[in-house]
């Protein structure tokens, strides 16, 4: 008996600290030193809507926007997740079958492969820069713009994620976007 | 190359930083003397505790205290989360959990296992995921450091092996909490949210509503990482970017699965008093894990099969499943490590490696000790060192003998029991739901890789490890009763026989140092380690491994 009593005051000590107060620190500290990211980086118009948050993909399916890798949850930010296939799976050929349907891919002209793989989240904000260029006649021409004007804005807004230990340089489409409709 | 840099930068830093981590928490964990600062908090964990942590426990009562204590944990976490409705921090009005789903939960935090069959942003209330999940994370953390202390100090020889209440409070407070407020106020600059406030509403440039979950993330996800418990914030762990938002969280993330279970090594070396022994120890660790981490990222360089017959791309690995940000290796290299611990986050999904890189993860938790989860992990390495010590004594007819005492019969038999339990879990568990509608009617995928898929899930459970090949539709009633037994035998068997173990040494006299004795403190001792537990451990595997993802790369990859 004095064995439980002795493990509930334990229980309660650590709870008191660890749950309350620690967890309260830390939210101190977010919320007074980087609220924005704190609160889940939310990107708003100048009227105060959110859009988004950068850090969060959003389903695009008019030409004129760049699009996002695919999402096994359909871009859903309450509920993320991947396809959960394997990578021999039936289910993913028939997937990739429509996305290069979508990009009117052909083995000329074949699809980045990021494009063609869901996110493990099914949220990844970014694509390659690679992926992007490959959009740009797509949406240049739905846009009534010069390929190359829309090429100098993915490249101004690619990126190496992790500097020299990137692999790849990255292109985040939510801002992508925005930056699109800001163009004048 | 940029692969071989992340490697070496995440497993180099972490073995460098642990050399001091494994020196503080030995000042921490065992304080030699009253003096000082650690005396003090010595008085302090007393006064808190009350009466019984001035007790002397032998192995016996220290184990009774640990039972006891994860008991009471167990209840009130059920307790917490089966009225999370009520409760306050619920602002998104989270509805009542199903029983069956939080008994698995609870046994599965309890355990330290952190296996999830709820997705955490649209079952879980603010509420419960702090005081009921989180708080699990440090105090089932703690446990697994407490008890391989106290094991440690039975090896020594000690017949005291400390007090229990005392020691959970030395790990809760003096090693996991201040490591988790550097880390996490690390995380918080790198972006991550750590808010009260409720989901967000948007409305994206095509006008469509997006509805944003959000919350504590980043407090949740330190000690996540740092306690080997692994279980996420949100349902997609740490690939959801608000769990990992940039490819420099993610190498701190990574690191910190890692620090840990390295710094309880040289822990427990030097509570024994052998740090040339633990030498040996860590680099067997070191060599199998590079192993695996060298096999995982060589095989998730192929392209995604399912996409060779289209206009694809082929010239960068399979990425279904990866998220851009982290970099081509990040994924396979965090999948062992997760499982290498017994940590079990992702951020990379499982269920979509290829073949062959999905039975790394698997050989991770069969061995379960190639560094393994906080405490724990050096536990587990501990019955592969009975079993290598009795059969190289038995090879070159030397005395077997481990730390100046005699290892004999009841020894041995203790460890083969724990590494027999470990086998007859997994095996005995997948065999049963691959054979009957509990198993075979959640799978996500058809054939050999939904055998994997089973296979993977019992083996999760078992390794207290939490990873999963997330396909499996394993939120039932059979699942989640089937794996919350089996995660709690997996818990406290392998802490209740090596702990016997220790106890049956130290009662043992010392014998004296002589030619005859095996020492293991040499490079021959290491490889003999190694040699015991690839055949003990990994080959008792073998057949379930051909049966799924030998069976799936032989079919499908060319």
């Amino acid at each position: 008996m004095a064995m439980f009593l002795t493990s509930i005051r334990v229980a309660v000590l650590t709870l008191l600290i660890c749950a309350c107060g620690y967890p309260a620190l830390i939210l101190g500290i977010a919320q007074a030193f980087t609220p924005g990211t704190a609160n889940g980086s939310l990107l708003q118009r100048s009227d105060g809507t959110i859009v988004g948050s950068r850090l969060l993909a959003q389903a695009f399916t008019q030409p004129r926007y760049f699009w996002p890798r695919p999402s096994a949850v359909g871009y859903n930010a309450a509920g993320a997740g991947g396809s959960n296939k394997s990578p021999t799976s039936a289910d993913l050929i028939e997937r990739a079958q429509q996305t290069v349907a979508a990009y009117g891919a052909t083995p000329q002209n074949p699809l980045p492969a990021d494009l063609a793989a869901a996110s493990g989240g099914g949220l990844d904000p970014h694509v390659t820069e690679r992926s992007a260029l490959y959009q740009v006649a797509r949406v240049a021409a739905a846009r009534e713009r010069t390929p190359l004007e829309v090429e100098s804005l993915v490249r101004r807004h690619a990126f190496a994620p992790g500097g020299l230990l990137s692999s790849a340089r990255l292109v985040n489409v939510l801002e992508l976007n925005l930056a699109l409709d800001q163009m004048r | 190359m940029d692969a071989i840099l992340l490697i070496t930068l995440i497993v180099g830093g972490c073995a460098a930083l642990s050399w001091p981590l494994g020196r503080y928490m030995r000042w921490a964990m065992d304080p030699s003397g009253t003096e000082g600062l650690a005396g003090w908090f010595d008085r302090l964990f007393r006064a808190l505790g009350g009466p019984l942590t001035r007790e002397a426990q032998g192995w016996k009562a220290y184990l009774f205290a640990l039972l006891a204590c994860n008991a009471v944990m167990f209840v009130l976490s059920f307790g917490f989360m089966a009225l999370q409705q009520w409760l306050p921090l619920n602002p998104d009005g989270k509805e009542a959990l199903e029983g069956s789903l939080i008994f698995n939960t609870v046994a599965s935090f309890t355990s330290n296992t952190n296996l999830q069959h709820y997705s955490g942003e649209v079952s879980m209330s603010y509420g419960s995921q702090l005081f009921a999940l989180m708080w699990l994370q440090f105090v089932s953390a703690a446990t697994g450091i407490a008890a391989l202390a106290a094991m440690a100090r039975g090896l020594a020889g000690r017949s005291v092996f400390g007090n229990f209440f005392v020691d959970v409070q030395r790990a809760t407070f003096l090693v996991l909490l201040p490591l988790a407020i550097v880390v996490a106020t690390l995380m918080v600059l790198g972006g991550m949210p750590m808010t009260m406030l409720g989901a967000a509403k948007a409305t994206t440039l095509e006008g469509i509503e997006q509805v944003i979950a959000r919350g504590p993330v980043a407090a949740f996800l330190t000690i996540k990482q740092l306690g080997t418990n692994g279980g996420g914030y949100f349902g997609p762990n740490s690939t959801q970017p608000f769990e990992n938002p940039t490819f420099w969280t993610n190498i701190l993330s990574c690191s910190a699965i890692l620090i840990v279970p390295m710094a309880s090594v040289w822990m427990f070396g030097r509570i024994v008093g052998g740090m040339r022994h633990a030498t040996i120890l860590f680099a067997v660790m070191m060599a199998l894990l590079l192993a695996k981490v060298g096999m995982a990222v060589a095989c998730e360089s192929a392209p995604t099969q399912a996409f060779s017959s289209l206009p694809v791309e082929r010239e960068c690995g399979n990425l279904e499943g990866k998220e851009l940000r982290f970099g081509s290796a990040a994924g396979p290299l965090w999948a062992v490590l997760t499982t290498c611990t017994s940590n079990g986050s992702v951020n990379c999904m499982h269920d979509s490696l290829n073949p062959l890189t999905g039975l790394v993860p698997m050989v991770g938790m069969w061995l379960n000790a190639t560094y393994g989860g906080v405490g724990v992990g050096m536990i587990n390495m501990f019955i592969y060192i009975v079993l290598a010590v009795f059969v190289a004594g038995m090879m070159v007819g030397r005395t077997p003998e481990y730390l100046n005492r005699r290892i004999e019969m009841r020894e041995v038999k203790l460890a083969v029991l724990a590494l027999f339990a470990h086998a007859l879990l997994i095996l005995a568990g997948t065999a049963l739901f691959a054979v009957t509608p509990w198993g075979t009617a959640t799978l996500n995928n058809v054939g050999a890789h939904g055998f994997s898929e089973i296979l993977y899930e019992f083996s999760s459970a078992t390794a207290n490890n939490g990873s999963g090949f997330e396909g499996l539709g394993d939120n039932t009633v059979p699942w989640n009763i089937a794996t919350g037994m089996v995660m709690l035998l997996a818990r406290y068997i392998p802490i209740l026989l090596p702990l016997a173990i220790a106890g049956s040494l130290a009662r043992k006299r010392p014998t004296a140092l002589s030619a005859g004795t095996l020492a293991v403190e040499t490079p021959t001792f290491g490889v003999m380690l190694i040699a015991t537990i690839l055949f003990l451990g990994a080959l008792t595997f073998f057949p379930a491994a051909a049966l799924g993802p030998v069976a799936e790369h032989l079919q499908f990859m060319k």
